[in-house]
């Protein structure tokens, strides 16, 4: 397969594993703490010395060790996130393409309703009903993002039912269980994979956009969407407060959209000649 | 000097060649046939006449027309070229027309685009063309969107936008490939008769259109021109290999093939099938009514038919994936159950089926190994992993593939490979009867005889019963003991292969019989005996359904519906076979 081996794709992956692996062993690099403050280092730009390479922000903090745990808990709360959209659409899609008729009008129909729904109020009246907290957060991007899911399942799974290799099984007598498993199942996988690499991005948006409204990650903790919102307070004085995250948001968001594209690309080649 | 010269063109994708070093002519008002199969690049020897390769292929050599090079032409001067000089005849006429806008406008663009007439004076025009291509009452046809009419009305239009401009050349890319027999007989009939001058570039895989209708041939394999002659010569000696090889695979109506004797125990009864569905707001279509059919051990048994004589419905609802609305399939005796479900475990197993197409019915996320074990899986759960291997190793062995094709996904095989994958599935429970819809429509003519050489092999070996759909009386000779000719949903004429190719008795049978056309210049078939198409099966004519198109209709036949009756050595639905039969 072509597509493994195409440029963009290999540097998209090595790049996203050693942003993500960085994420990880960096703070344990520097001598610095991501809560740690030093009102004798306030707002200095990045230097080799003092080891602070990305500067630090307006209460002295260490922007590397603030970055790179803002990057952790992104892309924590993006992968989280789709995995729950992931496991609520593919069991609510495919059970509603598979028993079809009046199950399948009514299940949709709910998921309609749910669309109307306007997402950002729905946010903002779950964060003031309730705490702010994480949990929240995965809930209201996974409660948007299992509609779309459902929606391609299903439909996947109504033209797979008729398709004539799954008729050639039932003929055969192949078991309603083994159809789903052999048959309608890893047909799902591609493009339920594709989806998700899509989606992972999608929900990396979302919570950056929460947090930069100030609804998303609560102080001390931070993201990589807090972090571009503080970086805009002080970007007349300190630019690298914002243009830092701001590049590792885009950089990381770029390269979940090639790779999503490669998968799509290698799934297209196998359904169609 | 010639009116097309191409010289040396080669036509290549990055590394592929499609076609290679490819020259001939074609001379003013001549018509050549361009033969191959697919993949034999003719499609891109048309592609690069008319200018219309994708930019990812570049093209070498030279064609020349009227002088000019095509390939060095700009793309304004390539405009001014098309419909007036150049034209061309796509093989799907609902992709080549625009869905949105009417067909007598489609038409009047053409004329209004080369300057030729404008206003009212196009429109005479085209009302005039669509008279010239026997458009049934033009003026109103005028306003029609492509999909209100039926396939063959649209290839007529395409064939009014392709000469109204009055081309010096128009090149007809499989023009009736998708069209019923009938209606593509009288397609190619018109299109030597409005022609006049045009010279004619037909590019088709079936030799038995060539033969007929073209006065010099071209053969194509893989990209490169390995003969090219005039008909005649050509299929009187062929010289090279590839032409020899085509002209022996091409089904003939003259020759049967020397079948394994038929055992007289009845495996699969069909008795008395209606079979009918709702259209949503259209009401209920009859697809199969009253039909009956039995298949013995050992037999093969073709369905012929038309698009909408209710063939593949009839194969639906014996296999149970459809509900008969009334009659009885039984199997050794043994009524069977309506749904699938009611089907027992053994029933499963001696009646297998293979589709039209075989890419399709493959699960393009199972290796073939998998593919070809899966039914041993369900029946066979006492075989443990070796003894299924070696089953399914020579399974494959006998549909004449080699190991390698165990790894391999169903999308990196040929579509010839994929249905003998997909026939080694339906054999591998060394079933007692195959169905097999329309198994092989979708194949080359080489490809076809070899597959339908391995079908008989099977039925040689085990004393395999077939049920053989397809809308083809040359695939139907080539194959089967008896042939059930089925038209709008009814049983129309049921005789043993010998007895109907020889005397056809109903006036649909030998109608159908002279539309086929025959690869041999001398007895060429093709004749467009039938008038009209099919009609809807929404609304089918009263009395007997065939009779608005038959030539031998009388007033009984417009209101009572024949019954199906025996004579002489045949089944026959028609009220005057006795007449017919004895000649005046």
């Amino acid at each position: 397969m072509n597509v493994a081996g195409s440029k963009t794709v290999r540097v998209s992956a090595w790049l996203l594993g050693g942003i993500v692996l960085l994420a990880f062993v960096g703070p344990w690099l520097s001598p610095h703490d991501y809560l740690q403050t030093d009102f004798e280092q306030i707002l200095q730009p990045p230097a080799l010395a003092n080891a602070h390479v990305f500067g630090t922000d307006d209460l002295g903090r260490d922007l590397f060790v603030r970055t790179m745990h803002g990057v952790q808990i992104t892309v924590l709360v993006a992968v989280v996130a789709s995995i729950v959209s992931l496991v609520i659409g593919v069991l609510y899609g495919a059970v509603a393409g598979l028993a079809g008729g009046r199950i399948d009008a009514v299940m949709m129909r709910f998921v309609d309703t749910l669309y109307a729904l306007p997402f950002i109020f729905f946010v903002i009246l779950l964060m003031v009903v309730f705490e702010r907290n994480f949990l929240l957060i995965f809930v209201a991007i996974g409660a948007v993002n299992w509609l779309d899911m459902a929606r391609i399942v299903r439909g996947q799974t109504l033209s797979l039912r008729e398709r004539e290799f799954v008729q050639a099984a039932q003929l055969t007598g192949v078991s309603f269980g083994k159809i789903i498993t052999r048959h309608i199942a890893p047909n799902l996988l591609g493009i339920v994979i594709v989806y998700v690499t899509l989606t992972i991005p999608q929900a990396i948006l979302v919570e950056s956009f929460l947090s930069f409204l100030g609804l998303g990650i609560q102080e001390p903790q931070t993201s990589l969407g807090a972090l571009v919102d503080g970086g805009v307070n002080q970007m007349e004085g300190a630019a690298w407060m914002l243009l830092i995250p701001a590049a590792m948001l885009a950089l990381i968001l770029l390269c979940f959209n090639f790779l999503g594209d490669a998968f799509r690309d290698l799934f297209d080649a196998r359904q169609s000649r | 000097m010639s009116l097309l010269q191409v010289r040396k063109l080669g036509v290549h994708y990055q590394d592929v060649a499609a076609v290679r070093d490819l020259s001939f002519e074609v001379a003013a008002g001549e018509s050549v046939g361009l033969v191959g199969e697919s993949g034999s690049g003719k499609t891109q020897t048309a592609m690069a006449i008319m200018g219309l390769l994708p930019d990812a292929a570049t093209a070498t050599g030279e064609i020349l027309f009227d002088g000019d090079d095509l390939l060095q032409a700009s793309s304004a001067s390539l405009d001014r070229l098309r419909a007036v000089r150049l034209a061309m005849v796509f093989q799907d006429p609902m992709q080549a027309l625009n869905p949105f806008v009417r067909i007598g406008r489609q038409l009047g663009h053409i004329l209004a685009a080369h300057d030729i007439a404008h206003g009212k004076d196009a429109h005479e025009r085209v009302i005039d063309m669509l008279q010239q291509v026997r458009l049934p009452d033009p003026e109103r046809q005028f306003s029609a969107y492509p999909h209100q009419l039926s396939g063959g009305m649209r290839q007529r239009v395409m064939l009014a936008a392709a000469l109204i401009g009055e081309p010096d050349l128009l090149i007809a890319d499989e023009p009736t490939t998708a069209l019923d027999v009938t209606v593509q007989a009288q397609i190619l009939e018109l299109l030597e008769e409005v022609r006049d001058n045009t010279a004619l570039l037909l590019i088709t895989h079936d030799l038995g259109i060539v033969a007929g209708r073209c006065e010099r041939m071209l053969v194509m394999e893989r990209g490169e021109l390995v003969e090219s002659g005039q008909t005649a010569a050509v299929f009187a000696a062929p010289q090279h290999a590839h032409t020899k090889m085509l002209i022996a695979a091409a089904p003939r109506l003259d020759r049967g093939a020397t079948l394994p004797p038929v055992t007289s125990t009845a495996l699969l009864t069909i008795d008395s099938a209606c079979v009918s569905y709702v259209e949503p707001g259209k009401g209920r279509l009859q697809a199969v009514q009253e039909l009956n059919v039995t298949l013995q051990q050992g037999e093969t048994v073709a369905i012929v038919g038309e698009s909408g004589s209710g063939k593949s419905s009839l194969v639906r609802a014996t296999l149970g994936l459809v509900p008969m609305e009334s009659g009885r399939v039984s199997w050794c005796g043994t009524e069977l159950g309506d749904s699938l479900k009611s089907r027992s475990a053994a029933v499963r197993r001696d009646l297998q089926l293979v589709f039209q197409d075989p890419v399709a019915s493959l699960n393009p996320q199972m290796r073939v190994s998998a593919i070809i074990a899966e039914p041993l899986l369900v029946h066979e759960r006492g075989l443990n992993r070796s003894a299924r291997d070696e089953l399914v190793h020579k399974m494959l062995d006998k549909v004449g593939l080699d190991e390698s094709f165990l790894s391999r996904y169903p999308h990196q095989l040929s579509g010839g490979q994929a249905q003998r994958v997909a026939i080694a599935r339906a054999l591998v429970l060394e079933p007692k009867a195959l169905i097999c819809d329309e198994a092989v429509a979708a194949l080359d003519g080489s490809v076809r005889q070899q597959i339908l050489e391995m079908l008989l092999q099977a039925q040689r070996e085990s004393g395999l019963s077939l049920l053989f759909i397809t809308h083809d009386l040359a695939v139907a000779r080539a194959i089967s003991h008896r042939v059930l000719v089925m038209y709008l949903g009814r049983l129309v004429e049921l005789a043993s292969s010998e007895v109907l190719f020889a005397h056809a008795r109903h006036p649909y049978t030998t109608a159908l019989l002279e539309a086929v056309p025959v690869p041999d210049p001398i007895a060429a078939g093709g004749y467009a005996s039938l008038a009209g198409e099919v009609p809807s099966i929404l609304n089918p004519p009263s009395g007997c359904a065939f009779h608005p198109r038959c030539v031998h209709s009388q007033d009984v036949c417009t209101t009572t519906l024949p019954a199906p009756r025996p004579f002489d050595n045949a089944t026959v639905a028609c009220h005057r076979v006795e007449e017919l039969a004895t000649p005046e």
